[in-house]
């Protein structure tokens, strides 16, 4: 294995965990968008819960994958940049305004109370960042980010971005679904609101995947013979992966579905990724044509190496302490700081 | 307006934006630390409540920092890609290590704010260390990109091809040890002046409480240690920067003529057409004393150099001596304040040197902003100092008008909703205060 492609697997990997930690991040936004019913309320503060302490952790997912990018690829980079301005520009604009309204609410809420715009901004851009990054990766896929391709529709544009755009933000709706039956296994009909909303995004899920691969076939001829040639195994997978997790989802086994969906995000990227090696963005760049330097991809190699020997540590601390089996039951009071925060009166 | 202009005034607007977020992202981790630890180790509830107070406000004031940093890191491929698809490879690394020390930032943020009912106390302040650590290493990393800009290192051009790539070489560039340090220790300025206008503002308007007692003089002693090292600091790169960079160490000091026996120039128009500073004080010989200890040393100016290559001069000059004037009557101030209270042995709360407090919070971020223009204005027309022009390096791309000003409203509206949110929260602390002390009593013994 060369270094281009194992750095090329490390920014797969940060893709990878930024699509399931942060794509979930976005189907919270989206639930919260569309809570309703008796519980809406519940709903809602179930999504808070599960976001507020490890939203930002997730994001840096995105910026890692960046810098991995730019520091491995950097004519890749460069390329992105210029011909997917405004794809990118709009996932910008939907990350920040994400993050801002769902910290302004969570942050907020004990100065001012209950402010009616963070909530519909909130899930309004949650819904924008997945959508464009999800026709963005289309353009990427179909060969149209080339500076050697002029006029026509712009690769972010075409039917099958705009379906891969849609596939994306249910596919993050309907991880998030069932993490959140994870989350509230405590609270049966707050389970079953998610349970019923997995569902349904399971059912848009699947029909706009099946869209992808028939647009993909009679569009895309170079994609679809990607995909079916060395993305095939991926690509069973994650066709024989999809009904087990709606299975898990109808007979509520929430963690079964929680690791199926993540699987199902996976397989998609894999195949996609597998399929179109040794092309990072085709048509125009390989791994090895737009690698950098050995040095420089031995080092990055090296700092993730000693990164990671701190972060993961980390990352299952703050998961274990928010996510753990009991996590929803804090220490007893009398053990923790606030015990001993009596509201200072002189 | 063309492409390279609104490029670099969208880049410009997000720089300082995020950099005001960025400087008390690595500050207040160590204001809070410290003050829970005193808390702990007194048993003292005060202390206590102060640092959950500022974790409160460090949550907001966090993830705008963090989102407006997301915008940077795209930002560097969608307006400038001729920069990045050349330096990527060379700078990456300092990048990537930053990408690690925010994601520590990140995870122990989560964990502080979060944990204040779930972790027992040592854990609680235990988890505020790696914080702290990492905002400063953050801080350091990504410094190190923006010092190679200015004196870049770690490669070799052959034939336009970049060979010989050395990242360790390029991250510790010759900038990187003055332009580092500088930066570090001004976000601790920054921090500690602004935290102490905010207990100022809260005496003079007569809110004075056992919090404002602990907050101010800890936030001073920041101020006090972390301004007597940028004085240093600041003094170690203008003497770099002269070296260096000699057309922007000539526009900070308004130097037109190379001549022995500089003098120092304090204050004063620059006129860049006619070749000369008016109505500027000029102290002679003191410029060339300053940067060599000798009175009749000479000194390149301007006109050593071709005006293709000269910055706009009087927006390095206002901004260089900003950032030195303030620097130095903010250093004035925290000296006053620690003579006053040693003396007193206990806060000096005179009305006037209070006010004095509250005006320097915000002078303190001018001069750091003041600080920023002289750097990226001074190593104009370059990106890549005497490398890659500015105008080589932005994209493109056809949409950068309309996305500059949505950006603008966009800064416009997350920093006036902080600033709402920020004095909403402290005015229902003071009411919660005031409310009777048995309402407040925690619900377990």
């Amino acid at each position: 294995m060369t270094l281009a492609t194992a750095v090329a697997g490390l920014l797969w990997l940060a893709i990878s965990a930024y699509a399931v930690l942060g794509g979930a991040d976005f189907g919270g936004g989206f639930w919260d968008l569309l809570a309703g019913g008796p519980r809406r309320q519940r709903q809602r503060d179930a999504i808070a819960g599960a976001m507020g302490p490890v939203w930002e952790a997730n994001n840096v997912w995105m910026i890692f994958g960046m810098v991995v990018c730019f520091t491995a690829f950097p004519a890749v980079f460069a390329t992105l940049g210029r011909l997917l301005y405004v794809p990118f520009t709009i996932v910008l604009i939907g990350i920040v305004l994400r993050g801002a309204a769902f910290a302004f609410r969570a942050h907020g809420r004990e100065a001012v109370g209950e402010v009616p715009v963070w909530g519909p901004i909130f899930g309004a851009a949650s819904i924008l960042a997945p959508a464009f990054l999800g026709a963005a990766a289309a353009a990427i896929a179909t060969g149209r980010v080339s500076p050697h391709i002029h006029g026509g529709v712009p690769g972010w544009l075409t039917p099958i971005a705009i379906d891969l755009g849609l596939l994306a933000v249910s596919l993050c709706a309907y991880l998030a679904a069932t993490y959140l039956m994870v989350e509230t296994e405590a609270d049966p009909e707050l389970q079953a609101d998610f349970r019923r909303r997995a569902l349904a995004a399971a059912i848009v899920s699947g029909a706009l995947a099946v869209l992808a691969l028939i647009l993909a076939y009679a569009q895309w001829p170079a994609l679809w013979d990607r995909l079916s040639g060395q993305g095939l195994p991926l690509l069973l997978l994650a066709l024989v992966n999809g009904p087990i997790a709606l299975i898990a989802v109808l007979t509520t086994h929430p963690r079964i579905a929680r690791l199926a969906v993540a699987g199902q995000m996976l397989f998609v990227l894999w195949a996609w990724a597998v399929g179109q090696w040794p092309y990072i963005l085709p048509p125009d760049y390989t791994l090895s044509n737009s690698a950098g330097p050995d040095v420089t991809l031995r080092g990055l190699l090296i700092i993730v190496a000693f990164g990671m020997v701190i972060l993961l540590p980390s990352l299952f601390l703050l998961f274990r302490i928010f996510k753990g089996r009991n996590s929803a039951e804090p220490e007893p009071d009398s053990f923790t700081l606030s015990s001993r925060l009596t509201t200072p009166s002189s | 307006m063309d492409n390279v202009t609104l490029a670099r005034a969208t880049m410009g607007t997000s720089l300082a934006f995020h950099i005001v977020f960025a400087v008390l992202g690595v500050g207040m981790p160590l204001l809070m630390s410290v003050a829970e630890a005193i808390g702990l180790r007194r048993g003292d509830r005060f202390w206590l409540a102060l640092a959950r107070r500022w974790s409160k406000a460090f949550g907001l004031i966090f993830a705008i920092g963090a989102v407006s940093g997301t915008v940077l890191t795209f930002e560097l491929g969608l307006l400038w890609p001729g920069f990045m698809g050349f330096s990527g490879s060379i700078i990456g690394l300092p990048f990537s290590a930053e990408g690690f020390a925010f994601f520590i930032e990140a995870i122990f943020v989560g964990i502080y704010l979060y944990g204040w009912d779930r972790l027992r106390p040592l854990a609680h302040w235990l988890s505020s260390i790696p914080i702290v650590i990492s905002g400063a290493a953050s801080s350091l990393f990504v410094v190190m990109t923006n010092a190679w800009m200015n004196s870049p290192a770690g490669f070799q051009l052959v034939n336009g091809r970049i060979t010989h790539v050395d990242p360790l070489a390029a991250a510790l560039n010759p900038s990187t040890p003055t332009e580092d340090l500088h930066m570090l220790v001004s976000a601790y300025v920054v921090t500690g002046f602004a935290v102490a206008a905010v207990y100022a503002a809260g005496f003079l308007r007569g809110h004075g409480d056992a919090l404002h007692r602990r907050a101010l003089p800890l936030a001073m002693l920041m101020a006090v240690l972390a301004a007597g090292l940028a004085g240093i600091t600041g003094d170690a790169s203008a003497r770099f920067v002269a070296g260096n960079q000699p057309i922007k160490f000539a526009a900070q000091e308004a130097q037109f003529q190379t001549q022995p026996g500089a003098p120092l120039h304090i204050g004063g128009i620059p006129l860049p057409s006619q070749r000369k500073t008016i109505l500027a004080v000029e102290i002679p010989h003191l410029l060339s004393w300053l940067l060599t200890f000798r009175t009749d040393a000479t000194v390149r100016g301007l006109d050593a150099f071709p005006p293709s290559l000269w910055p706009n001069i009087p927006v390095v000059r206002w901004s260089f001596e900003s950032m030195s004037f303030l620097g130095i009557l903010l250093g004035l101030l925290s000296l006053l304040y620690w003579y006053l209270a040693i003396r007193r042995r206990a806060p000096p709360l005179f009305p006037r040197l209070l006010s004095a407090l509250v005006v320097a919070g915000p002078a303190a971020v001018l001069a750091m902003e003041a600080g920023w223009f002289d750097t990226e204005f001074g190593r104009q027309p370059w990106i890549i100092y005497n490398l890659m022009p500015t105008a080589a390096a932005a994209t493109s791309a056809s949409a950068l008008g309309p996305t500059f000003i949505v950006f603008i409203l966009i800064y416009v509206a997350l920093g006036a909703t902080l600033v709402w949110l920020l004095l909403a929260f402290a005015a229902r602390e003071r009411a919660r205060q005031a409310a009777p002390a048995t309402a407040a009593r925690p619900r377990s013994a």
